[in-house]
C-alpha cells in the first residue's frame, strides 16, 4: 500500500516544483490558505501545552502552598537529574521498554512466520492473534492483575498449583508479560506485511539454488525484514516509553520501586507531592530523551520509502 | 440568606420563586454517595428546585482532581467531598468556605448532634467548621466466629496485639486456604498507612514530635512496623502487598481470613447477605492496643464548598439536606436501613431500626469513634491533627513512598529497618520546612 502512495505522489512533487516559479505569490496562496487553519489548530494544540510545561518547569511551584509560585530558573532541572529516585525510574522505564519490546519483536516475528503459511482457518486465527492489542490497557492490566496473576484465585495458580505471589515475587516480569502479550499482536502485523510483500520469484530462485529452509530464512528473508523489524521495535519503544495503565494497576510502581517507571514518578511528582514545576522539568526531560528517539524511528521509515521506491 | 433559612426537610416554598438553579458536585464513588446520587433528584430537587449535577470518581482520581480544581482555583464545583485529612489543611489555606454560620443559621440542621471527633477534624485552626460530615469511620477488629469457636478461642472485647498475632497463628490454615489475618499491604498513605499507623500510634510511635524531629526510624516505630509486617508475612492473606481495603474486604468476605483490622464502614458490606458468606457470623472487637487505651483510627467523608463558588447558598442548602437527621431516614426507608451514611450523628444511633438492622456492629462502631482522638493519638504530643496520618500537605507524599518501602518489605524484597531509614531520610526534609 506504501509503494502505491508514494508512486502516486512521485510524479506530483516535480509538477509543483515546476509551477513554482511562473506561479505568482496570491496562486500560491490560495492553494495553501484553506490548509491554515488546520495549521494553526495543529500548532496550538501540540505546541502550546509544551510551551506551559517548558514555562512551568522554570517555576517553583507547590500546588498545596498558596503563593508560592517564583521562577527559580533551571534549578528544577537539577533537582531532577540529581534525584536518586528519578534516576532509578529512569533505569525501569529502560529495562520495562526494551525487555518488552524485544519479546514482543521476536514473539510477533514467530507468530507472522506461522501466520504466513496458507492453512485452514488462518483468518480466524489472525482475528484471535490481533484481539489483545484491541483491548484498551487499563482493562488488559486488570485482566492480568486479577484474572491471571491473584495468587488466590488467578490463572497461573490455578493451573501450576501453589500459591506464588507473582507480582510481589517477579513484579518487573508481570508487567511486562502483560505489556508483551498487549504488544506482540502490534509487532505481528507488521512483520507480517512485510513477509507477505516478499516476492515469490526470490524465494523460488532460493530454492532452485538449492537452499534449504533455514538457509533461505536466515539470508533472504531475515535481511529483507530487516527494515520492517527496525520499524516495530521504534514504534513499540515510543509508545512503550509512556507506559502508565500497567504499572498504576497492577503494581503501583512497587513493591518499593521496583516497577516505577518515569511516567508513574511523574504522576507521584504531580498529584502526592504536588510539585507541579519539579514534574513540568521531568516531564520535559521524557520529551527530550522521545524526541531522540522518534529521530531515529523517522529515519528508519524514510528508509524504508526509499527502499520501495527503488525497487 | 432567605435561601438559607428554608433550606433541610421544612423547606418547601423555596421553589415557588420559579428561579431553578444547578449546582456542580464532585464526589467519591462509595457507596454511600452513589444512593445520594440516585435520591437527590426525587427528594431534594423537587423540594428545592435545585438540580444537582453529580460527577463520580474512585478515590485515588477523586483526590487527584479536586486537589488540582481546589489548588488552582478552577472552580467548576459548587461542592465536593473531602476527607478529614484535606479538611484543615485547605481550611488553613483559604479554599473553603466556613460553613459555621451557615450551619448555626440553619434552624433544622442541630449542629450540636454531630459527634464531637467529627467536629474536630473537620474544623479549622479558627474553630470553625469547614466541611460538613456525610458519614464517619473508625477501625475494629473483625473476626469470623464459625472459624473461632472451631478452635475454641474465644475473642476479648478489648484485644492486644500479641492476642491478634497468636490467633493469627492458631487460626492460619494454608491448606484450607484461611489466612489467620487480613491486613492491608497495597502502597499508598491512605491503604497500608491507614492500619499501620494506628499500630505504631499504639506502639509508642510517632511520624514526628511535637518540635516536628522526625522518628520514622525510632526503636518504637520499627518494632510496631517490624511486627506488622511479621504478622502479615506469616499468618496473612496471599499477595499481601497488593491487598488494600477491597481485596481484604473481597478476603474476609469470602470466610478466606479468620480476622481482618480495618475501617468500621466495612460492617455494612459485611453484613450484606447478598455481598458475604460470613453475613451474621462476624465478631466485632475493639482495635488491637499495645501501650495506648484505644487505637482506632478516625475519618469522615465530608461536602465542602470551594471558596471559588457562586452559589454558596444553594451548595449549603444541599450540604445541608445531604447531613441531616431527614436524609437518613430517607435513605433508611427507601434503601435499607443498614445502609445509612452513620458514625456522624448521636441521633443515628438512637434510631430503633437502625439499631435494629446493626446491632452487630452500631454500639462498637459509635464507641470507637467517641475514643479516638485526632490531637493526641499516642504516647506524645504531636505538632499535627490526625489519627492515622499526619495533617500537614507533605504527607500524601511522605506517605505514599515510604509506604512503597513498606510493601516492598512486605514482599520480602527489602528489609523494615532500611524501608524505614528511607523514609527518615524523607520526614527529615519535610520537617526542614516546618522548624523554621
Amino acid at each position: 500500500m506504501s509503494s502505491a502512495a508514494t508512486l502516486e505522489k512521485a510524479p506530483v512533487r516535480p509538477a509543483t516544483k515546476r509551477a513554482g516559479p511562473a506561479a505568482s505569490r496570491r496562486d500560491r496562496w490560495s492553494r495553501r490558505a484553506p490548509l491554515l487553519p488546520a495549521l494553526i489548530f495543529a500548532i496550538i494544540v501540540t505546541q502550546v501545552p509544551f510551551l506551559v510545561t517548558l514555562y512551568l518547569s522554570t517555576l517553583s511551584w507547590n500546588a498545596l502552598r498558596p503563593g508560592s509560585r517564583e521562577f527559580t530558573g533551571l534549578s528544577n532541572y537539577a533537582t531532577v537529574l540529581s534525584d536518586g529516585r528519578l534516576r532509578a525510574a529512569l533505569l525501569n522505564t529502560v529495562v520495562l521498554t526494551a525487555s518488552a519490546v524485544i519479546v514482543s519483536v521476536l514473539l510477533g516475528l514467530g507468530l507472522a512466520i506461522l501466520l504466513d503459511r496458507k492453512f485452514p482457518g488462518r483468518g480466524i486465527v489472525r482475528t484471535l492473534l490481533i484481539t489483545p492489542f484491541l483491548v484498551m490497557p487499563m482493562a488488559a492490566a486488570l485482566l492480568w492483575k486479577h484474572a491471571i496473576y491473584n495468587p488466590a484465585y488467578g490463572l497461573i495458580n490455578g493451573v501450576l498449583g501453589g500459591d506464588t505471589d507473582w507480582v510481589s515475587s517477579y513484579p518487573m516480569v508481570a508487567v511486562v508479560a502483560t505489556l508483551v502479550w498487549q504488544w506482540t499482536p502490534f509487532m505481528m502485523l507488521i512483520i507480517l506485511a512485510g513477509l507477505q510483500s516478499q516476492s515469490l520469484e526470490t524465494l523460488e530462485a532460493a530454492r532452485v539454488d538449492g537452499a534449504t529452509g533455514w538457509q533461505t530464512f536466515l539470508h533472504v528473508t531475515l535481511p529483507y525484514l530487516r527494515p520492517y523489524l527496525e520499524l516495530s521495535a521504534l514504534l513499540g519503544s515510543i509508545y512503550l516509553v509512556q507506559t502508565f495503565d500497567a504499572v498504576f494497576t497492577i503494581t503501583q510502581g512497587g513493591p518499593g520501586t521496583a516497577t516505577t517507571n518515569l511516567p508513574y514518578e511523574i504522576y507521584l511528582t504531580t498529584f502526592r507531592k504536588f510539585e507541579y514545576g519539579e514534574a513540568a522539568a521531568a516531564g520535559v526531560v521524557v520529551v527530550i530523551g522521545t524526541i531522540v528517539v522518534a529521530t531515529f524511528a523517522l529515519r528508519v521509515i524514510s528508509g524504508l520509502f526509499k527502499m520501495e521506491v527503488s525497487r | 440568606m432567605t435561601l438559607a433559612a428554608c433550606s433541610g426537610a421544612g423547606g418547601s416554598g423555596s421553589s415557588s420563586d420559579g428561579d431553578s438553579k444547578t449546582i456542580t458536585a464532585l464526589m467519591v464513588g462509595n457507596p454511600q454517595m452513589e444512593d445520594i446520587a440516585k435520591l437527590t433528584a426525587d427528594a431534594f430537587t423537587k423540594e428545592t428546585g435545585i438540580t444537582v449535577k453529580f460527577t463520580i470518581l474512585p478515590e485515588n482520581e477523586l483526590r487527584d482532581k479536586v486537589t488540582q480544581d481546589v489548588a488552582t482555583q478552577g472552580g467548576q464545583y459548587d461542592v465536593v467531598t473531602i476527607g478529614a485529612y484535606e479538611a484543615p489543611i485547605w481550611a488553613k489555606n483559604g479554599w473553603l468556605h466556613e460553613l459555621s454560620s451557615y450551619a448555626d443559621k440553619d434552624s433544622g440542621y442541630d449542629s450540636a448532634d454531630l459527634l464531637e471527633p467529627m467536629v474536630k477534624s473537620l474544623s479549622g485552626e479558627d474553630g470553625n467548621l469547614y466541611a460538613a460530615p456525610f458519614y464517619g469511620e473508625s477501625s475494629f477488629l473483625m473476626w469470623n466466629k464459625e472459624l473461632f469457636a472451631a478452635k475454641g478461642i474465644t475473642m476479648p472485647e478489648r484485644p492486644t496485639w500479641q492476642q491478634v498475632a497468636e490467633f493469627a497463628k492458631q487460626l492460619n490454615d494454608k491448606r484450607a486456604g484461611v489466612a489467620g489475618i487480613c491486613l492491608r499491604g497495597l502502597p499508598g498513605w491512605g491503604e497500608v498507612f491507614a492500619p499501620l499507623t494506628t499500630v505504631v500510634n499504639t506502639f509508642g510511635g510517632t511520624w514526628f514530635e511535637k518540635d516536628w524531629t522526625p522518628k520514622v526510624n525510632s526503636p518504637e516505630f520499627t518494632q510496631a512496623t517490624k511486627f506488622y509486617v511479621d504478622l502479615v508475612r506469616q499468618y496473612g492473606e496471599a499477595g499481601a502487598s497488593q491487598a488494600g481495603f477491597t481485596e481484604c474486604l473481597n478476603t474476609f468476605g469470602q470466610g478466606k481470613a479468620a480476622m481482618w483490622y480495618d475501617a468500621t464502614s466495612a460492617a455494612g458490606t459485611l453484613e450484606d447477605a447478598s455481598a458475604s458468606k460470613v453475613a451474621g457470623k462476624v465478631g466485632y472487637a475493639y482495635a488491637p492496643v499495645n501501650k495506648t487505651r484505644s487505637s482506632g483510627w478516625l475519618w469522615a467523608w465530608a461536602w465542602a464548598m470551594p471558596k471559588t463558588t457562586k452559589q454558596a447558598d444553594a451548595a449549603w442548602q444541599f450540604i445541608s439536606w445531604a447531613t441531616g437527621k431527614e436524609y437518613e431516614k430517607l435513605v433508611g426507608e427507601k434503601l435499607g436501613w443498614s445502609r445509612l451514611p452513620a458514625g456522624k450523628r448521636t441521633s443515628t444511633y438512637n434510631l430503633p431500626e437502625y439499631k435494629q438492622s446493626a446491632t452487630a456492629f452500631a454500639d462498637i462502631t459509635l464507641k470507637a469513634i467517641e475514643e479516638a482522638d485526632p490531637t493526641n493519638p499516642g504516647l506524645q504530643p504531636r505538632p499535627a491533627l490526625g489519627v492515622q496520618f499526619v495533617g500537614i500537605p507533605e504527607f500524601a507524599d511522605l506517605g505514599t513512598k515510604v509506604s512503597q518501602e513498606v510493601a516492598s518489605a512486605i514482599a520480602g524484597k527489602t528489609s523494615v529497618e532500611k524501608a524505614l531509614a528511607d523514609g527518615q531520610k524523607l520526614a527529615e526534609t519535610v520537617a526542614e520546612k516546618y522548624r523554621k
